[in-house]
């Protein structure tokens, strides 16, 4: 029992130190100014927002969008030489990786709602998605009904999750939920025939579909459960590099290059494969890229 | 699905062999850190200042109760913020290396620590009798007397303790850190080979830790002859 | 800003309801007992058998003790996790691997997890009862077998009892590593308490309170596990071979 008295004695250190955690945040700008390193947040497997391509790059439409802010504070802070740190992230460290300052901006895929508005801060909207299932062709699963009693898959960490175990208890529908680490995860999860179907944003669902071994045995079904709102996530009560980012951002959607953007990840040919996700520009997005703005739609 | 499809591995060579070189830095100075940091919690467990061998016991005890996966966790998510929060210590931006580092040499130190107690106790009590009665001082009994011996009593198992060590450092896995399982696991996630690849990851595992494992046994096949 | 302790933050409900955060880390705890227990039942008869294995007078039964030893030595628990859960279905013959993943996938990760655990430690509980078995002097096994005892009966009668008294600590130790071990289990999506410490803070954003309870846990765990064990110890020690753990 004596290693208890040590644990409580680092407990009590860290009850002390916590509390100077908030003082020493200068400032984002500052601290990418005094270090001359940006520390960006990416998915590893999250198509085709942000993702590794067959030269463990890093690229996607989000990570695009990121670079167009680095610019941005490359020239604000006169910093030519600027280094661009990148850290991947998944959907269960990446707010936790905010806050503890590892990475200083994430443009990937992440949702922005209220409730993790209370632990970080968004940038204006980037892309508007519904979350919607994937499912094998011929499987007979139209739509959320269809699946009780049986296994489904989603990336833990996700809005996604938290929508489909409460609906499993609401409507008490006997599903069995893998919460699988990643999208990739998940994916794999469902191809080999553990789950039959796989809930996620549907845009991510067709970047998935895209790498499959055979693209066309797959199909995105059901009524969206939620609409969703992505944004860069970034530290809370930072207002001059959450100004920057969100000029940087409406700069890129009021010129076009946004558009540009989309069309490259969403209309072409992307990495690793070469496929084409055909996933034509939605109201939504084309209404944010008109208006941009950082409101959460729940 | 039993269709096996083995050509994302050559083209993704470069990364995995880089995973490998993280996997063995992690390892060679985990290990170095570990056995000096585990040497001096050895010597302060058995010396005669209640405080320090209080300090060095429990140390050993509180590593050894928690699971590695916790510990990384814990190095990874909180120990920089609390770092910076105590010393405030300008945050470098990418702490997975070294907070990896960091908790494998802090973690192993236990192990190491307790081996190479045993390693000095297995030294007859009469040895450090004699020497200190030939007039040696308390360091000089255990730099020219003890510490010689005892090492070549525990080098096997120190080798074996970098094995297992080697392996566990698959478990950065868990911060995203590309090692070479990362690497294999990353390959195989993106191009939707997850199988293959974790089976070549395992088949290189063994490869390079049975070889390890026999050389140590060789070794220790003539050390004792 | 600042970090705001709240540890009522257990009692609160979880967002799909039912249960309490308090409620999901006792789930977990169960799940990590429940998993560790009934791995190391699989590790104790496997590593029995293959520990008698190696040290019988047969060169192709003692092969295939040290061929598992080996195996399962040199691969690390996660790569060999991870071969269980997603390769193994894989390469069951296709009836039998899809019957396979139909089953509720918590009772998919854990049975992975078990076998997993349960072969991985039965390595080295191997490797404990043939250095138990080895450091008997030979003439027990020669007095056995000149009382008219069979091998299996010398085994039986006189050696295994006497094995298992002296491997106690040894096997005490791999009985805490599999606790610990069990926590590589949360790679693979099961729920048991280090998963559950992490969906905490994934829910909540209560990173310490989480972590501390979880480490706490596992802390104690561990103390209650030794102090049992000692008692075993203490009961079963061979009188005159008592110096084996210093």
């Amino acid at each position: 029992m004596k290693h208890l008295r040590l644990f409580a004695a680092i407990l009590a250190g860290l009850l002390i130190s916590a509390p100077v955690l908030a003082q020493q945040s200068g400032g984002t700008l500052k601290k990418i100014k005094d270090s001359n390193t940006i520390a960006l947040g990416h998915r590893e497997s999250s198509i085709p927002f942000s993702y590794y391509d067959d030269k463990q790059q890093v690229v996607g439409y989000s990570q695009e969008l990121m670079q167009k802010v680095v610019d941005a504070v490359k020239a604000e802070l006169k910093l030519a030489n600027l280094q661009v740190k990148l850290t991947p992230v998944t959907s269960q460290n990446r707010i936790p990786l905010v806050q503890n300052g590892t990475v200083d901006i994430e443009c990937g895929s992440t949702t922005n709602n209220t409730e993790r508005q209370k632990q970080v801060a968004f940038s204006n909207t980037i892309f508007v998605i519904g979350t919607r299932l994937l499912v094998k062709q011929g499987s007979g699963i139209k739509d959320f009904a269809d699946l009780a009693g049986k296994n489904v898959v989603t990336t833990a960490g996700t809005t996604s999750e938290r929508l489909i175990r409460k609906m499993n208890e609401d409507k008490k529908l006997g599903m069995n939920i893998i919460s699988a680490k990643d999208h990739g995860e998940s994916f794999l999860t469902l191809e080999t025939g553990r789950a039959v179907a796989f809930m996620m944003d549907d845009a991510l669902l067709a970047g998935e579909m895209a790498k499959a071994r055979r693209p066309a045995d797959w199909l995105i079904v059901g009524q969206p459960q939620s609409r969703e709102a992505y944004g860069c996530m970034l530290r809370r009560d930072d207002a001059p590099f959450k100004k920057l980012v969100d000029a940087a951002l409406t700069r890129a959607m009021s010129s076009g290059e946004a558009e540009r953007i989309y069309k490259k990840w969403f209309m072409s040919p992307i990495p690793p494969k070469g496929l084409n996700l055909n996933f034509p520009i939605s109201e939504d997005v084309a209404k944010t890229f008109k208006n941009p703005n950082d409101k959460a739609f729940d | 699905m039993a269709e096996f499809d083995w050509s994302s591995i050559p083209g993704a060579w470069p990364f995995l062999w880089a995973g490998m070189q993280t996997t063995l830095e992690i390892t060679v100075l985990a290990v170095a850190a570990g056995i000096v940091w585990g040497t001096l919690l050895a010597i302060m467990r058995m010396s005669d200042i209640r405080l320090l061998s209080w300090f060095a016991a429990s140390y050993v005890n509180l590593f050894r109760s928690i699971p590695l996966v916790m510990v990384l966790l814990w190095f990874f998510l909180i120990v920089p913020a609390l770092l910076e929060s105590l010393f405030s210590t300008p945050r470098t931006s990418d702490t997975r290396l070294s907070s990896a580092l960091v908790a494998f040499a802090l973690f192993e130190a236990a192990y190491y620590a307790e081996i190479i107690r045993a390693g000095i106790q297995s030294v007859s009590r009469g040895q450090s009798a004699a020497a200190l009665a030939l007039g040696m001082s308390q360091s000089q009994t255990m730099r020219l007397v003890i510490l010689p011996q005892a090492v070549s009593n525990m080098v096997p198992l120190l080798l074996t303790q970098g094995i297992i060590l080697f392996q566990d450092t698959s478990l950065v896995y868990v911060s995203s850190l590309a090692d070479f399982f990362g690497a294999a696991y990353k390959v195989g996630d993106r191009d939707g080979r997850l199988v293959e690849l974790l089976l070549f990851a395992g088949a290189v595992y063994f490869a390079i830790c049975f070889s390890a494992s026999m050389l140590v046994k060789h070794f220790q096949k003539r050390a004792g002859s | 800003m600042g970090y705001h302790w709240n540890w009522g933050i257990f009692l609160a409900q979880v967002p799909s309801g039912g249960t309490s955060y308090l409620g999901w880390m006792l789930s977990g705890l169960m799940t990590t007992l429940a998993l560790s227990l009934s791995a190391w039942i699989i590790a104790l008869v496997i590593g029995s058998a293959m520990g008698v294995l190696r040290t019988v007078p047969n060169r192709w039964l003692s092969g295939i003790g040290a061929l598992y030893v080996e195996l399962f030595r040199n691969i690390p628990l996660l790569v060999q996790l991870f071969i269980w859960y997603f390769v193994l279905p894989e390469l069951l013959p296709e009836r039998l691997g899809n019957a396979y993943k139909e089953i509720n996938p918590l009772l998919q990760q854990f049975t992975a997890a078990m076998i997993c655990l349960g072969l991985f430690t039965g390595a080295r509980v191997c490797e404990q009862v043939r250095s138990g078995i080895d450091s008997l002097p030979r003439g027990q096994r020669l007095a056995g077998l000149a009382l008219g005892l069979s091998g299996p009966q010398t085994y039986r009668y006189v050696l295994l009892p006497m094995a298992f008294r002296i491997i106690v600590p040894p096997l005490t130790s791999e009985f805490l590593n599999i606790f610990k071990n069990s926590a590589v289990a949360s790679t693979i999506g099961l729920l048991e308490l280090a998963a559950q410490g992490r969906q905490l803070v994934d829910y909540t954003a209560q990173p310490y309170e989480s972590f501390i309870a979880v480490t706490l846990t596992f802390m104690l765990l561990n103390a209650l596990i030794m102090s049992l064990m000692h008692r075993l110890e203490a009961r079963v020690r061979v009188p005159g071979q008592g110096g084996h753990h210093g």
